[in-house]
């Protein structure tokens, strides 16, 4: 009887139905069967949405890893599109929290679908200034790029220069690292393509910086360089000094 | 149970239900109301896998979907250019195993960023300078035993991570050392520990996380990279 009622209410919309569903989402966030039928009220009551998007804000700021919260807000926006109050949000949401993969993802998907670009970067910094070990923040910077510019020679050079500011701060961050190296191999670009980069490295070394992820970088472009010496000198180092990662070290080693 | 429904009235529509999922760009739905993330599509793939219907899905495209949420470091995330993550690796490399597809994954840069998941506890986190996770002991070492990896991780200490994460009075297993125990990191904190080689442990399989002994009375064919090839 319950049921019945509950799909009368539904196909009826009405206020009392939609503070079910904020009960009901209250109980326990994941029930996406529940969303939906919030869903299907707000389009039945044709409400303005200004209160659901206060609402959902609400909703993500005491429960912000919920999948599906962040559905229902891009069903909102899909619905109003209007996405003006998104990256205020998400930057709201990765203030708590930086990492948060949902808004991230949330942030991305608005980036992507509605072109609002601008500022991005600046963001993109004023995260690294803040934490420059946030990984996301090191492939969200992937992603702005990626969509807004060319992977060219002079792209993939201008975010090395980037990529070793931040090495310099912090080479035993894995993101920089990574960023720095994926880009050149994604791109399909070599080592030699970038001789300031190799400088940089071969820098670092000689002013005796212990990175593993230094010393891994150098063994690759001594390797395409035909430096196997030099590569299985920093193997043996790096046997030592990253002792968890010895078999990997070895297979790296072994290809010499 | 499992076998019985390959022939049977419930295999027809749920076979049907998860093909409808599928989208134009070989993503999958998790459900009507739309969501896309690479979880949909290994649960998709192991689904019809399971149910003996894998090639009633476009199959291509779903492996182009993932190939597209690959990251510059070899990883996958949820969607395309989302940031690599230990979850979505497992997911990712799974439905590769299930579509026969892992020859197209770079299994030296894969298995590294896996490998740098160890911190020195011992535990696995799932990205960069996060917190280790007893249940990134499945996601992470799944993924680097499908590709045949899993020997570049220390597993002595992985084990001893696993093992503190205990609460000795109740039982279970908590997401790291000290903190409260719970189903879902007992599942995996177990099936990892199984990996590992503990012997008092039914030997899991990597892919689906089901016992072997089950999955062998399967026809199902779930691609391992054998390690010492």
């Amino acid at each position: 009887k319950q049921w019945y009622q509950r799909r009368v209410a539904i196909t009826a919309g009405s206020e009392r139905a939609l503070k079910l569903t904020t009960d009901a989402i209250d109980l326990n966030t994941a029930n996406y069967t529940v969303w939906h039928y919030r869903r299907e009220i707000l389009k039945a009551l044709k409400c303005d949405l200004e209160d659901e998007f206060r609402f959902t804000a609400q909703v993500i700021e005491s429960q912000p890893k919920s999948y599906q919260v962040w559905h229902h807000r891009r069903c909102l926006i899909q619905m109003t599109k209007d996405p003006s109050r998104e990256l205020g949000l998400t930057e709201s949401t990765l203030s708590d929290d930086a990492k948060n993969y949902h808004a991230w993802d949330h942030r991305q998907w608005v980036l992507e679908q509605y072109g609002l670009w601008d500022g991005e970067f600046d963001y993109i910094e004023m995260l690294l200034q803040r934490d420059l070990r946030n990984n996301s923040a090191w492939n969200h910077r992937y992603f702005v790029v990626n969509s807004t510019d060319k992977w060219n020679h002079e792209t993939v050079k201008k975010e090395l220069e980037y990529a070793a500011k931040y090495i310099r701060k912090a080479p035993n961050n894995e993101s920089s690292w990574n960023y720095a190296n994926g880009i050149i191999k994604k791109n399909k670009f070599s080592y030699d393509e970038f001789p300031e980069f190799i400088d940089f490295c071969i820098k670092l070394d000689e002013d005796k910086i212990l990175s593993p992820f230094l010393y891994s970088t150098l063994a690759d472009i001594y390797q395409a360089s035909g430096k196997s010496k030099r590569a299985h000198e920093l193997y043996e180092k790096l046997k030592e000094c990253d002792s968890i990662r010895e078999k990997y070290w070895i297979y790296k080693q072994n290809l010499l | 149970a499992v076998v019985s429904t390959q022939s049977g009235h419930y295999g027809r529509g749920i076979v049907k239900f998860v093909v409808g999922l599928q989208q134009p760009d070989g993503s999958f739905y998790g459900d009507v109301w739309g969501e896309v993330d690479t979880r949909f599509t290994f649960c998709a793939f192991a689904t019809l896998a399971l149910l003996g219907r894998l090639d009633e899905c476009d199959l291509d495209a779903g492996v182009g979907f993932i190939l597209r949420c690959r990251n510059f470091d070899g990883a996958f995330g949820c969607t395309p250019g989302s940031e690599s993550h230990g979850g979505q690796v497992y997911c990712c490399v799974g439905a590769l195993s299930i579509a026969g597809q892992l020859h197209l994954i770079d299994t030296e840069q894969l298995g590294w960023w896996l490998s740098e998941r160890q911190l020195e506890s011992g535990g696995l986190n799932g990205r960069p300078e996060k917190l280790p996770d007893v249940c990134y002991s499945w996601w992470v070492l799944a993924s680097l035993k499908i590709i045949g990896k899993a020997h570049w991780i220390d597993k002595g200490k992985l084990v001893r991570f696993i093992l503190a994460s205990q609460d000795e009075e109740t039982g279970g297993f908590a997401d790291r050392p000290g903190d409260c125990v719970d189903p879902f990191h007992t599942l995996f904190g177990l099936a990892g520990l199984s990996l590992l080689g503990e012997s008092s442990l039914a030997k899991i399989n990597p892919v689906l996380c089901m016992p072997q002994r089950v999955i062998d009375k399967l026809s199902i064919k779930l691609e391992i990279i054998n390690p010492y090839v």
